[in-house]
């Protein structure tokens, strides 16, 4: 027997809904998880083993770090963690139940914007 | 009407008082990241522009060797998680589901032991 077709609410992003602040925020605090797991997390071992292994392969990551492909990385993945860390924590406090009246959901995630620009920005004047 | 009592009929199939693990893991590795993200921004500092015997003795100091090996662990910890949730709510095929969430598994899991690995080669100096 076919399951009845029930009607579902549409899908946060798309032409249903107008692009919130929040809503934007919420899937891009996933898909920045995700380029930290697939990109970022995959970087930080690449950077150990390079060490491990000895001036040559050292050499070899600085140098594909000074690359266009390589700086784009790195400064997208500078971008995510500041992004995911900062926003991370405002999850955090939402899950203590406090803050999750509308207007302190804007206030706070202007704020996590702001922060994650001033992290981003002093991490890679460390790191360019 | 079935012969089973209620609670027996229960067992394997209702709550296994483990709903709220998963999300209590993510939380509890998302907070240990983020003292641990200090000890990784103290580390860019650090090592921005160093040489490779600069960067290899700081790795070999025993407090550095241990923040980033507990480093590693916690964020292919907290990776598998969030990956996990992310698969169950976007990839609606049965077979791929399986397949990614076990990439995603096994690729954490490898993900921690190399890195283990790597920090004991340079703090034991092998």
């Amino acid at each position: 027997m076919k399951a009845k077709q029930r009607p579902l609410s549409p899908f946060m992003i798309g032409p249903y809904y107008k692009p919130q602040l929040t809503s934007l925020m919420s899937i891009t605090h996933r898909a920045s998880g995700v380029f930290l797991s697939i990109i970022g997390a995959p970087l930080l071992l690449w950077w150990l083993i390079a060490v491990s292994s000895g001036p040559q392969a050292y050499d070899a990551l600085l140098g594909f770090l000074g690359s266009l492909i390589g700086q784009l990385l790195l400064i997208a993945t500078v971008f995510c963690l500041s992004f995911h860390m900062i926003n991370g924590v405002r999850h955090l406090v939402w899950d203590t139940g406090r803050a999750l009246d509308i207007k302190t959901a804007y206030t706070a995630g202007w704020l996590v914007l702001i922060g994650t620009v001033l992290l981003s920005a002093i991490l890679l004047g460390v790191l360019l | 009407m079935s012969m089973l009592n209620p609670l027996a009929r229960a067992r394997g199939h209702g709550s296994a008082k483990e709903g709220v693990h998963h999300w209590y893991a993510q939380r509890a590795s998302a907070l240990l990241l983020i003292v641990l993200m200090g000890w990784l921004i103290y580390a860019m500092f650090r090592l921005a522009g160093a040489d490779h015997g600069a960067a290899s003795s700081f790795i070999a100091q025993p407090i550095n060797a241990a923040f980033l090996i507990l480093l590693i662990v916690t964020l292919f910890y907290h990776a598998m998680l969030g990956l996990q949730v992310v698969i169950e709510d976007y990839v609606h095929n049965q077979v791929l589901e399986v397949v990614f969430y076990f990439i995603s598994r096994a690729g954490a899991l490898f993900g921690m032991a190399l890195g283990i690995i790597h920090v004991l080669k340079l703090a034991l100096g092998a």
